[in-house]
């Protein structure tokens, strides 16, 4: 018998549903708390929704965000956020800030002077300063992807409910939408507490934590519905708990794989792109616990059509994939 | 029970051969670059430099050579969203018609004369009110089907009378087909410009009814990249009528005036009809005038020429203006007939400028000026620095999933890393020869296809794990694992790949990289878990025979 690495026993009896009104309650506590969160704190928009501009900047020098702030101010460009950049991945010598510019009133296209204003008087205070990115926007352009993104959320869900019904129960359906709304939730909270740089790449992380959790969900309702099938005179309750149980270990290798993949980009892949994994890597520990503590409680709670055979004849409604590749 | 049969698995070796064999020039990129840049140098030269032939000589031609693209974000270079002023060419066309149209109602009613209107409509008063029909139908009679896909029938212009005034206007069809035409000619005359420069597969592209997206390699700043598309570059030649310092002097009718580019303060009043226009043009070189300044030499085509020669030969002694972009360059006396239809632009140029000017004068003019609604410059250091951590993060990720799928299912776990590595493989062959996009969320995206690949194996193993508790023996406990895995791992990656493919059509740039990466990444996993991994599961199992198997 060689050595196994066992992250979860065999046979487990955890009993997921003991504490169904608190987790859930939990959830909406959750979800109620990020809604607060972003009407009070509001979220840290990117210049891809709100226009503008961002300057990257590079220095051997420490970086001087009073100087910076002084040299830039005489240019009178309304609201300019200078903000240093600490990332593991630099070099000594490396020293970057991030120079943001609010769009500026009545001009749609991005004009080459200011940006060419800004980096002049920035190289007064520190000559060996450099600008490995610019990156401007104009209102026009941010207001339409705002649009983009809420449309790319909406239907990703509005798809993912139609296919789920399709293939199992209306039940299935509302739980695993319920779950999703959930993470998206749960995930903008804490970009919105965080005050994290919230741009279009995060709602990309949004949509892959959407097909991450939603991923997760149909698995266990496939054995769901498969042991639904098996032990007929079973209360729903306890199917549930067996199905969760009976993939649980699955659950915890693939979220563990996943998790720890993201985790060496969180740590290593450099500051331009952690917000985006940070969320990714946040939508698959709530995705993951919201398959089980959401999607299954909302099934619980609509109950589930268990006499399959009458309706729908011979075989149960969908499950004709299960059958295919031999 | 585990019968597979030869011709299924000569495929599935066969096609993670071709995985492999696409993915490889990526772990020689900087030579198969030059090799294919060499490649292009001979196509459009004929020659190559010895660097050329070297860089070529450096990857064999039998081999493929497709490469990943890799975005601005992790090359560097500079992004434009550019919005095309379609209503400009309708101005255009509408004062290009004014003359036919007057002498037309001038026939049929005595008098016409053009009032106050928007500019993208002609209002013309007609002398005799009662002859309203007879205007009409005359201006009518000027009209020409408009020819679109969806069918002819159309006329390309609308004419309504009210009162003493007719207004004249294009069709909704006309503005429509005029729209494509004028973005089709602009995308052609970007790309023109932007290949002068010489840079490598800029991306030129229409996006919706009216913008231009222009992503440009290796460029130094997307000012630059402005500078050399934002230029509208119309060049005309007009009969210099006189020459005047204020700025609110009436030019008088058929007359406009324009400004010096030049002296400040300076202005001219020109005929407005120009005599030769930039669309002539045969060909424009940097070059100096007689006094060693920097120039710009023309040479017209044969309508051009003849033009050109007949209207010095008639007015020598008199002023003529070279203008561009509404600004008078220069306005030279004529000083003998110029046949042969060449000749210089001279101005206060650096060599630069008259540089510039010669490619945009040899790329000819947009048709339509441009806003610019977005632009993005990124450091090719900046790039590389990600380029460098990603790699790193992908190689540190990879091994711990590798550590824990081999500590977790021991022989199993092997053959599933085996797997993830030709899944690997075979996302880069894939998107090598789609020519597809690595962005920074792409390598993102593999990332994240490390970690969910193995999802699919870990269902199935799971699986038959739980079998191998009832069923009996091994062999069937494999097939029952992969058989009863399958309609999970079906609709699990069914629902990731509807969101993959609504990033796809919802996004842009960088996050359409992603989405074609995790797109890309969920076929290759499903393929390598349930092919590969099993074929490899049963050709194990056929050599070994084991009694039971632990997984």
């Amino acid at each position: 018998m060689a050595f196994r690495l066992k992250l979860v026993p065999d046979e487990t009896k955890i009993d997921f549903f003991r504490y169904a009104p608190a987790t859930f309650g939990f959830s909406v506590v959750m979800v109620l708390a990020s809604i607060v969160l972003v009407v009070v704190m509001g979220l840290n928009f990117g210049i891809d929704f709100r226009g503008g501009t961002t300057i990257r900047t590079e220095s051997v020098q420490p970086v001087d965000v009073g100087a910076y702030r002084a040299a830039i101010a005489p240019l009178d460009l309304g609201d300019v956020s200078i903000t240093e950049v600490f990332d593991p991945t630099f070099g000594p010598e490396q020293n970057v800030a991030m120079i943001r510019i609010q769009a500026q009133e009545g001009t749609e296209a991005v004009t080459p002077e200011i940006i060419n204003s800004v980096e002049a008087a920035l190289q007064a205070v520190d000559p060996s300063v450099t600008f490995p990115s610019v990156e401007s926007v104009g209102p026009k352009v941010s207001g339409e992807l705002i649009w983009t993104a809420i449309i790319a959320v909406l239907s990703a869900t509005a798809a993912i409910l139609v296919y789920i019904w399709l293939r199992f129960e209306w039940q299935f359906a509302v739980g695993a939408v319920v779950a999703l709304i959930h993470d998206v939730t749960v995930t903008v909270g804490i970009f919105s507490l965080l005050q994290i740089k919230f741009d279009l790449a995060i709602i990309a992380a949004l949509l892959t934590i959407l097909g991450y959790s939603i991923n997760d969900t149909v698995v266990v309702f496939d054995r769901l519905r498969e042991n639904l099938i098996k032990y007929k005179k079973m209360e729903l309750r306890d199917v549930m708990n067996l199905s969760v149980n009976e993939t649980l270990s699955r659950t915890v290798m693939t979220s563990g794989t996943t998790l720890i993949a993201l985790i060496a980009l969180l740590v290593l892949g450099g500051d331009v792109i952690r917000g985006f994994v940070f969320a990714m890597t946040w939508g698959i520990v709530v995705g993951t616990y919201s398959s089980v503590y959401v999607a299954k409680n909302v099934v619980l709670f609509l109950g589930v059509k268990r006499d399959w055979s009458k309706t729908d004849g011979d075989s149960p409604a969908g499950t004709q994939f299960g059958k295919s590749g031999g | 029970m585990l019968h597979i049969p030869l011709w299924k698995r000569i495929v599935i070796w066969g096609l993670c051969a071709l995985g492999v064999l696409t993915a490889a020039p990526n772990l020689f990129y900087g030579r198969v670059e030059g090799h294919n840049d060499a490649l292009v140098a001979l196509e459009r030269n004929g020659a190559m430099t010895p660097e050329q032939e070297a860089a070529r000589a450096a990857w064999p031609d039998w081999l493929p050579s497709n490469l990943v693209n890799l975005g601005l974000d992790l090359r560097g270079g500079a992004h434009l969203l550019a919005e095309v002023h379609v209503e400009d060419v309708y101005e255009d066309r509408m004062n290009g018609m004014w003359t036919e149209v007057r002498d037309r109602i001038r026939d049929a009613t005595g008098t016409a004369r053009r009032i106050q209107s928007p500019p993208d409509e002609l209002r013309v008063r007609i002398g005799d009110p009662a002859k309203m029909a007879e205007a009409i139908e005359a201006v009518r009679d000027l009209a020409s089907p408009v020819v679109t896909m969806t069918g002819v029938g159309q006329s390309d212009i609308e004419v309504t009378g009210e009162g003493d005034t007719v207004t004249v206007r294009l069709s909704e069809a006309e503005r429509a087909a005029t729209d494509d035409r004028t973005m089709d000619q602009s995308l052609e005359i970007i790309r023109r410009r932007v290949d002068e420069v010489g840079t490598r597969e800029p991306t030129i592209q229409r996006q919706g009814g009216d913008r231009i997206l222009i992503q440009v390699p290796g460029i130094g700043s997307a000012a630059e990249l402005k500078a050399l598309i934002g230029t509208t570059a119309k060049l005309t030649f007009h009969p210099v009528v006189s020459r005047t310092t204020d700025a609110q002097a009436a030019p008088g009718l058929g007359n406009i005036l324009l400004p010096s580019a030049d002296v400040e303060g300076e202005y001219y009043v020109l005929e407005q009809a120009p005599v030769v226009t930039g669309e002539e043009l045969v060909d424009a070189k940097p070059d100096f005038d007689q006094n060693g300044r920097p120039a710009v030499g023309f040479r017209f085509n044969p309508t051009g020429a003849r033009k050109f020669g007949d209207y010095t030969a008639e007015n020598i002694g008199q002023l003529f203006a070279i203008v561009l972009d509404d600004e008078v360059i220069s306005a030279p006396q004529i000083q003998s007939h110029i046949p042969g239809g060449s000749g210089i632009i001279t101005g206060r140029f650096t060599v630069e400028e008259s540089t510039n000017l010669a490619v945009l004068l040899r790329a000819g003019a947009l048709p339509a000026e441009m806003t610019f609604l977005e632009e993005r410059t990124i450091g090719p250091e900046l790039g590389q620095d990600s380029i460098d951590a990603g790699r790193i993060a992908s190689f540190v990720g990879l091994a711990a999933v590798v550590f824990f799928m081999v500590a977790s299912y021991g022989l199993f776990g092997v053959l599933a890393s085996v797997a993830l590595g030709l899944n690997i493989a075979m996302i880069f062959g894939i998107l090598s020869s789609i020519g597809g996009t690595l962005t920074l969320p792409g390598i993102a995206g593999i990332v994240l296809t490390i970690g969910m690949a193995v999802d699919a194996n870990v269902l199935v193993f799971e699986r038959i794990r739980e079998e191998m508790k009832t069923a009996r023996g091994p062999a069937r406990a494999i097939e029952l694992g992969y058989q009863k895995a399958m309609s999970a791992i079906v609709d699990a990656n069914i629902t990731t790949f509807i969101t993959a493919a609504i990033l796809f059509f919802v996004g842009s740039g960088p996050v359409r990289g992603f989405a074609v990466t995790l797109s890309v990444g969920i076929v290759t996993s499903v393929f390598t878990a349930i092919f590969v991994t099993r074929l490899m599961v049963v050709t194990w199992f056929e050599h070994k025979r084991p009694k039971t198997i632990t997984v």
